[in-house]
């Protein structure tokens, strides 16, 4: 292989072709974008505990958007606006799946490299490109977009309904479309590296899940996010072009507007058919590793295999047909919302499968509690919580009445926001040592992890019951109503564990810096696994494999295999005399 | 005190720092037997940390809850949502107890071997079918719920009425005698004629418009939505109903008020509520309140989204009709 052409700094840390330094681009880029999106929220969360006073920290960070200290409603929006945007895309699709990916897919499945280190070089710069418009667009004089997360038009549309809708949602929907090809491009190298550069033994029934979750989740990715990029193209035809595609009869500001004949229900069903499986492309990954996190932690196989890949692409296919539950109550005929019940509420079933077969995988295992292992248990904790509260919002008769409420807000912010989360720093605290040849300081894992896992179930398990009391969400105050008086109380705690909890992920990025030049060298296989990756060289060489990519012999998930020397053996080892394979 | 709050948190931080840079020294990084204990504890502990926020949850928090439905097609709302809620919390309880007993009782000890279990097809066999047959009652019941809340094609005498929103304020209109609403669209507004009523329309001319939502006790209410901007959403959280305003198309929502605003003033659950809602007024030194229901905005819309209301009477049907004659008629304001 090529290992020894020669490397300038640009070549090998800025246009890298290199899967794995690509991976960390898209980690240290995501990180970023995290930070950002979180202190976007500990800002509006201030606002909603304290809706009339005036906050030092709004002087510094709003600009023009605040006055003497208290915050503009025009910038509240904007803020949640942006903060879900960041979160959902740069950080956990982007950051979460385009990381781990890129890492592991080569690594695990025995591969050089992508199928196209070119392709894969264009993907991250292409979210580079993406992240800087979207954080451009903050610094615009009339503030980013602000429609919500969700876009929705009329009110995205027209920039006489809300500030937010001029530049910044020119801006918005600029970056999203780049996002977009980039998310494709990424997407379409991984389907083709796993399909075709597995190694000699490599059959896809020897994956680790970690590979199945992220090959799914790229297919869904193909399949779904054209869509949201046609809805995109669409808006902008309406906002620049004069079309009417989701335009009708609008009088705003003293004027009719010419629109005549469009929509806005079509732009919701083009925008859930992504944003529905977009909940799967954010979490399919943070299962993915879980599985394997936890298997290896727990010293057992996982519990069924066979089940756990039926399920990711059980879960996948009906990913793609629930979009309606959005909208029960948008006007779309009622048959429809019959119809999108049931699918959704099937998808409950490959859900429980995977929940109930993680929590037998922890059955008369010897977990080694590292901080993935740590995570990965939290992680099955909130996929619990928040997906139970599912059956409630997936019920079309139910969800009347707590749609776009906090209940909302609650359950996915625990189901897919905390979980993925969770799911990534768990493939960070596991998966750092092969990154960064490093290992990370266990102690200050352990305090990031329990101080994360109260104050994340601090902020959002009381939110269920705001919900419940029919509070609306994206209220930039509550004080409008007397019948919310009684809320003031439960907002002001969420605040107070939503800054604890943003306090503790400074203990994460002490812990992930410093270790990056300071931690304690690795070994090459630090946590005893299984996977490929661990057969690599801790330093990192082009190509991995210093000589001939070794062949695999067996599935990833023989740990304590009775009969067997040690609690594990790497995939490359051939079958012992009188072994049979699992 | 702010001045002090910061020196406090800057104290804090420097504190965090130190400590992280000592505990970083220690240069640990995989766990040991040790850890693996302290570990398992922990989470046995976080586990009942975790029963006591939803017990405590419960306990202090059903007090802020809605009160019982208003309406009648609300009380089935109510009890499929009791049954899905006990349902979720049974399975909740479980599987949490089972997550953090596991993590305690199995955590880690050197040389020993964890049970090579790689499969049961019996196993999850069960947990494949009892969520399917949970869920498909669960769904029968649901959607029986749902299609009695969105078909309101044999409501006998319904009273039609249109709510019709726009940034940042909502009103209303009354099909009056005739009980058919006139034509309307947005190209029709013009001065007092603020919802574009068609006034060439025969149907229009005995249609109410009003600032405020009165519905009689005990007769099906049809109402039709619309919306001059941009999407709004009509909330009647006390009565279980919500839908879309959307401009370019009229929807449809239906129910039948079963208390009126007096009678719910008495409810116990409201009391209770309204006084706690008072005793916080009272501290900050504010008016007392009263209740009443409300119809609020829940789509994003833009500014004051956040304080776009109307309120909403309920009262007997002699009332009702009282206040709705002293309304004038379209044709009256406009000619």
């Amino acid at each position: 292989m090529s290992n020894h052409h020669k490397q300038t700094f640009i070549t090998k840390y800025v246009f890298s072709t290199d899967h794995k330094m690509i991976s960390k681009q898209f980690l240290i880029t995501g990180i970023f974008m995290g930070v950002i999106g979180v202190m976007m929220s500990m800002l509006f969360r201030l606002q909603i505990a304290w809706p009339e006073d005036s906050f030092g920290i709004f002087k510094a960070f709003l600009g023009h958007h605040q006055d003497g200290g208290v915050m503009s409603p025009d910038i509240y929006l904007a803020l949640v606006t942006i903060h879900g945007t960041i979160m959902v895309f740069f950080v956990l699709t982007a950051g979460l799946s385009g990381t781990f990916s890129n890492l592991l897919i080569p690594l695990q499945i025995g591969a050089r490299d992508m199928a196209s280190g070119l392709i894969n070089m264009i993907s991250y710069w292409l979210f580079f490109i993406s992240s800087v418009i979207m954080i451009s667009s903050l610094f615009l004089e009339a503030g980013p977009a602000s429609a919500g997360w969700t876009i929705y038009p009329p009110l995205s549309a027209l920039p006489q309904a809300i500030p937010g809708s001029g530049m910044g949602m020119t801006l918005w929907l600029i970056s999203m479309a780049i996002f977009i090809a980039s998310s494709l491009l990424g997407a379409l190298n991984y389907i083709v590296t796993v399909l075709n550069l597995r190694t000699v033994g490599m059959k896809m029934t020897r994956l680790p899940l970690t590979i199945w979750a992220f090959f799914i989740t790229a297919i869904i990715g193909v399949v779904s996010f054209p869509v949201l990029l046609s809805a995109a193209l669409l808006l902008i035809f309406d906002r620049s072009f004069g079309t009417s595609f989701y335009l009708s009869d609008i009088f705003i500001q003293g004027e009719v507007l010419h629109y005549q004949g469009g929509s806005p229900v079509l732009f919701e069903h083009l925008f859930w058919f992504l944003g529905h499986p977009e909940v799967y492309i954010v979490i399919l990954p943070a299962m993915g590793i879980v599985s394997e996190v936890m298997a290896c932690n727990s010293r057992k196989p996982i519990f069924g295999y066979r089940a756990m890949i039926g399920s990711i692409i059980a879960i996948a296919f009906l990913s793609t047909i629930v979009w309606g539950h959005h909208m029960f109550v948008s006007g779309m005929n009622p048959f429809l919302g019959s119809v999108f019940t049931f699918t959704t509420l099937l998808i409950a079933i490959p859900s429980a499968v995977k929940a109930f077969n993680w929590i037998t995988t922890l059955w008369k295992g010897n977990l080694q509690m590292n901080p993935a292992m740590l995570f990965s248990i939290g992680f099955v904790s909130t996929f619990i919580t928040g997906g139970l509260t599912g059956i409630v919002l997936g019920d079309s008769a139910l969800d009347i009445n707590v749609h776009d409420t906090y209940f909302v807000i609650a359950h996915f912010h625990l189901v897919m926001g905390v979980s993925a989360i969770y799911g990534m720093f768990a493939g960070i605290y596991h998966w750092f040592p092969k990154m960064y040849g490093r290992m990370m300081n266990k102690t200050l894992g352990y305090w990031h992890f329990w101080i994360t896992v109260v104050a994340a179930y601090g902020v959002f398990f009381p939110m269920h019951f705001l919900g419940l009391a029919g509070l609306p969400r994206r209220y930039y105050s509550n004080t409008a109503f007397p019948l919310f008086d009684d809320l003031s109380d439960i907002n002001k705690v969420i605040t107070m564990f939503a800054i604890l909890g943003g306090a503790a992920q400074l203990i994460f990025l002490a812990n992930f810096f410093i270790s990056i030049y300071k931690g304690k060298k690795a070994p090459q296989n630090p946590w005893h696994a299984n996977t490929l990756e661990w057969t690599t060289p801790v330093e990192h060489i082009h190509g991995n494999w210093s000589g001939e990519i070794p062949a695999v012999h067996r599935w990833s998930y023989d740990y304590s295999k009775p009969g067997l020397p040690e609690d594990y053996v790497t995939q490359d080892t051939p079958l012992f005399e009188g072994e049979e394979e699992s | 005190m702010t001045a002090l709050l910061y020196v406090l948190l800057a104290i804090v931080i420097c504190i965090a720092i130190w400590q992280i840079i000592i505990i970083f020294n220690l240069r640990g990084t995989i766990a040991t037997e040790k850890d693996n204990n302290t570990q398992g504890i922990l989470f046995a502990l976080f586990g009942v940390f975790f029963y006591g926020l939803m017990i405590f949850s419960f306990a202090k928090y059903s007090v802020v809850l809605l009160p019982e439905s208003a309406s009648v097609e609300g009380e089935n709302y109510d009890i499929l949502y009791a049954i899905t809620m006990i349902l979720i919390l049974v399975v909740q309880a479980i599987t949490q107890f089972l997550l953090f007993y596991f993590s305690f009782k199995y955590r880690g000890i050197k040389g020993r071997k964890a049970l090579f279990y790689a499969d049961s097809s019996k196993l999850e066999a069960i947990w494949t079918i009892i969520p399917a047959v949970v869920l498909s009652g669960l769904v029968l019941y649901g959607l029986s719920v749902w299609q009695e809340v969105m078909d309101s094609s044999d409501a006998k005498n319904p009273l039609i009425v249109e709510v019709y929103a726009k940034q940042f304020q909502w009103e209303a209109r009354y099909a009056g005698a005739d009980n058919e609403l006139g034509r309307a669209n947005v190209r029709n507004i013009k001065g007092i004629n603020t919802m574009g009523v068609d006034m060439t329309d025969k149907n229009a001319q005995d249609d109410i418009p009003t600032r405020e939502l009165h519905l009689p006790k005990g007769r099906k209410i049809i109402f039709k939505f619309r919306s001059q901007d941009v999407l709004h959403s009509a909330y009647m959280p006390h009565f279980r109903a919500q839908m879309n305003c959307v401009p370019g198309m009229v929807t449809q929502f239906s129910f039948t008020p079963k208390i009126t605003t007096k009678e719910m003033r008495l409810n116990k659950k409201t009391i209770a509520k309204v006084d706690g809602i008072n005793k916080i007024r009272k501290e900050k030194g504010e008016d007392s309140y009263e209740f009443d229901y409300l119809l609020l905005c829940n789509k994003i819309c833009g500014a004051s989204h956040y304080n776009m209301q109307m309120k909403i009477v309920v009262e007997e049907p002699a009332k009702f009709n009282v206040w709705l004659q002293k309304q004038k008629t379209m044709s009256q304001i406009i000619n």
